[in-house]
């Protein structure tokens, strides 16, 4: 396969030669000492190389590469504090199930072990947070390490691997040999549902009066987008994106009733709450979505398709499981179900009459602070507007991620990038950087909060260094607003160090400006369709907007966490209000 | 309802650093209880087995089974029934003697047909394999003359006849 197979070079260059064959073309990393070997090579190798301020955002930014482009996203550093700083965002792209290699330097072979200068055992830290890791300490097994870290992070239900390489490694002579094929006996993704259980999960449609597809992250990760359509038009059933899947399914699509769970809408988390049938494809019932278990979806029957076995059942028992590529399933399911509904097609018009009723009566919403002060759902529903469905968004973690989730209409899959899972706080701006680096042409937004952008905001030197004009849009409400939230529910508006100050201190615009960006404010309603556009003009520079927020708006709807979906409130002490024959 | 349940998982392992860490990792992580753990070559030196003893309810056992097999150097589980595959535990304990009680100790091993592999002034070291019952009734019997010290290993276990009939991986 290669012709380069049989040439002598030392551990480093087979390193980046094995990249470069692996098809990486961009990788975001900080040199050191034991992984410096590598940078030697790399210094002469078409796969760009963009270094970055910290370790935590070389690997968000390979995170949010791979979910904008679907490819394998590389990230590489240095051992001890190199190699820890990459443990967050490794634990974040296996929760999401992002395909990322990480690349990590080791101290020298025979010093492993030794409580050596900057050493760390990254293997034995990242073995529960990570799909698989390598330990090399032969500059023979490098090129079959990569070969294998590349093709476990992309196949089957995509994730996290960390390739780990002794100096000494790198430094030692060796013969380049590229794997024609690999074989790993204990890794055989399952790509093709059973016939048998497509034939039951068609049958279960055709039986159901009140079905709901229940999409998840999977539709994405699987480019399955253009079947789900397809199916979702043959049943006629409403769709629920979870937080993961936004964008799997147009938002302006009639059947979609939008996002279910903690903060979805009325009429997603009831609809799942009331159906007879949920046809769950990629989702993995997590507890944001189910609320209390025990009382979730009590009615329904599961369809459960997922391509990793251990998620059927998991959480919730599936009468009928599909394991396999979700694609596949859902193109296995069309034909299936097309021949039941040639023998009988169930009637949704009643099931269709309660959903839209629930729609109508408790669309999103919110109100405009009556002190004059801009309301978050504004601004971030004015962005999603102007920047428009082509646009990829990017958010951080929190209040601004679920407005953000629920203001911006998504039309197109790999347009939402988030952290789900794991819900890293300061994920969002080196995720945008990478998401740009990825797909050049599209205007990326970042729609940070003012507690995540000080987590990670040095990035934005990157950006301003390696020509990658990320737009960002903070929504300063001042404080750790989620978080502020809980308290003004829970806790008695005891707002224990929650209060950031980040209107004062630091000053955002000037903040931004000092790191090379341009920036600008915007504090009133009337300001903020111009400064948008304005934003939306530069792009030869990033630009950071921080928009001062009044602080006490919060996300509705709302299940409290551990509460049954059926208590879903609308508003403070606001529940919805059933007709009888509902309840 | 499901009840708890003793079950024996046999797992074939790729040889290769850190899969005993791995597989501890992912138990202690997802909070399954082993109850035993023995590792060993096999017939092929690229593989080792792993016999594990879980004590778990059906539903939960099934994801044990399909977690493990999402570990990349899993090769292959399979759920040892009791009654179709042999299943032996070694015990070495030491037990304390006098000149009146070490005959009686001698026939308690004689009748379990367990082995004195040590003699000393006051004591006998006793060798015994088996299954956990007959390991569990030996320690019985042995208990009123004064248990000095034990040690005893993981359960080992095959099914028998040709071929295990395996529930994972193909």
């Amino acid at each position: 396969m290669s012709s380069e197979n049989g040439t002598k070079m030392t551990g480093a260059t087979s390193l980046v030669k094995s990249l470069e064959h692996a098809g990486v073309d961009v990788m975001f990393g900080i040199p050191g000492g034991a992984i410096l070997p590598a940078y030697d090579p790399i210094f002469d190798s078409p796969i760009r190389h963009i270094l970055v301020r910290h370790e935590q955002g070389a690997g968000h930014a390979a995170t949010g590469y791979a979910q904008a482009t679907g490819r394998v996203g590389v990230c590489i550093a240095t051992s001890g504090p190199g190699a820890t700083n990459l443990v967050t965002p490794l634990a974040d792209a296996q929760m999401d199930s992002v395909p990322i290699v990480a690349i990590t330097g080791q101290v020298a072979s025979g010093a492993i072990g030794t409580d050596a200068f900057q050493e760390a055992d990254i293997r034995g830290i990242t073995m529960p947070v990570t799909k698989h890791n390598y330990l090399v300490t032969d500059a023979a097994d490098i090129p079959r390490a990569i070969a294998e870290a590349f093709h476990i992070a992309r196949t089957g239900r995509p994730g996290a691997v960390l390739v780990d390489i002794a100096k000494d490694a790198m430094q030692n002579q060796t013969v380049f040999n590229w794997p024609e094929k690999l074989s790993l006996a204990g890794y055989n993704p399952i790509m093709e549902p059973e016939n048998s259980a497509v034939r039951d999960a068609a049958r279960l449609i055709a039986e159901s009066a009140s079905p709901v597809l229940y999409v998840g992250g999977g539709v994405i990760k699987s480019n399955a987008h253009k079947e789900l359509l397809k199916l979702a038009e043959l049943t006629g059933a409403p769709v629920v994106t979870t937080l993961m899947a936004r964008g799997g399914f147009p938002d302006s699509h009639q059947q979609h009733l939008g996002m279910p769970g903690m903060h979805g809408t009325v009429a997603a988390v009831t609809a799942l709450q009331k159906a007879d049938l949920l046809i769950t494809l990629g989702a993995r019932f997590d507890d944001r979505v189910t609320g209390k278990l025990s009382s979730f979806a009590p009615l329904a029957k599961i369809i459960h398709a997922d391509i990793d076995p251990a998620e059927i059942g998991k959480n919730r028992r599936a009468d009928v499981a599909l394991v396999g590529d979700l694609k596949r399933s859902i193109e296995a399911l069309i034909p299936a179900l097309t021949a039941e509904y040639s023998k009988n097609k169930p009637d949704l018009s009643a099931w269709w009459i309660q959903l839209n009723s629930w729609r109508s009566r408790y669309p999103l919403g919110y109100d405009h602070p009556e002190d004059g002060s801009l309301s978050p759902q504004f601004v971030i529903e004015r962005l999603g507007k102007i920047a428009g469905p082509e646009a990829i968004y990017v958010s951080g973690v929190g209040q601004h991620q679920m407005w953000a989730s629920q203001f911006v209409s998504y039309e197109n899959p790999r347009t939402w990038l988030n952290s789900g899972g794991l819900g890293t706080m300061g994920y969002s701006i080196p995720a945008a950087m990478g998401a740009k680096v990825g797909a050049p042409d599209k205007v990326v937004w970042a729609i940070d909060g003012d507690g995540c952008f000080q987590m990670t905001n040095q990035e934005l030197v990157t950006c301003a260094l390696n020509n990658i004009p990320i737009k960002v849009a903070i929504i300063n409400n001042e404080s750790l607003g989620m978080v502020r939230q809980w308290q003004t529910l829970f806790y008695n508006q005891r707002y224990s160090n929650t209060d950031l100050h980040s209107k004062r201190i630091p000053d955002f615009a000037k903040l931004a400006e000092a790191m090379g960006c341009v920036g600008l404010r915007c504090d009133s309603r009337d300001d903020v369709d111009r400064t948008i556009a304005q934003a939306m003009e530069i792009n030869d520079q990033p630009v950071v907007v921080d928009f001062s927020v009044h602080r006490d708006a919060m996300v509705w709807p709302m299940v409290a966490a551990g509460t049954s979906n059926d208590d879903i409130v609308i508003a403070r002490s606001l529940a919805p209000i059933w007709d009888s024959q509902e309840l | 309802m499901t009840t708890k349940q003793t079950h024996t998982l046999s797992v074939l392992v790729e040889n290769s650093p850190g899969v005993l860490a791995r597989v501890a990792s992912l138990f202690s992580r997802r909070g399954y209880n082993i109850d035993s753990l023995a590792v060993g070559p096999t017939e092929d030196e690229n593989i080792s087995r792993m016999t594990i003893v879980i004590n778990v309810e059906g539903h939960a056992l099934e994801q044990v089974i399909q977690q493990l097999d999402k570990l990349i150097n899993v090769i292959s589980i399979t759920q040892l029934d009791p009654i179709t595959s042999v299943q032996r535990e070694l015990l070495l304990v030491k037990v304390f003697t006098t000149p009146v009680t070490r005959s009686q100790v001698l026939e308690t091993v004689q009748l379990f047909r367990a082995k004195v592999v040590d003699v000393a002034q006051d004591a006998v070291t006793i060798e015994a394999t088996g299954n956990a019952e007959k390991i569990q009734a030996l320690l019985r019997v042995l208990e009123p003359f004064g248990i000095l010290e034990l040690v005893q290993s993981g359960l080992v276990a095959m099914s028998r006849g040709l071929k295990p009939g395996s529930i994972s991986n193909e």
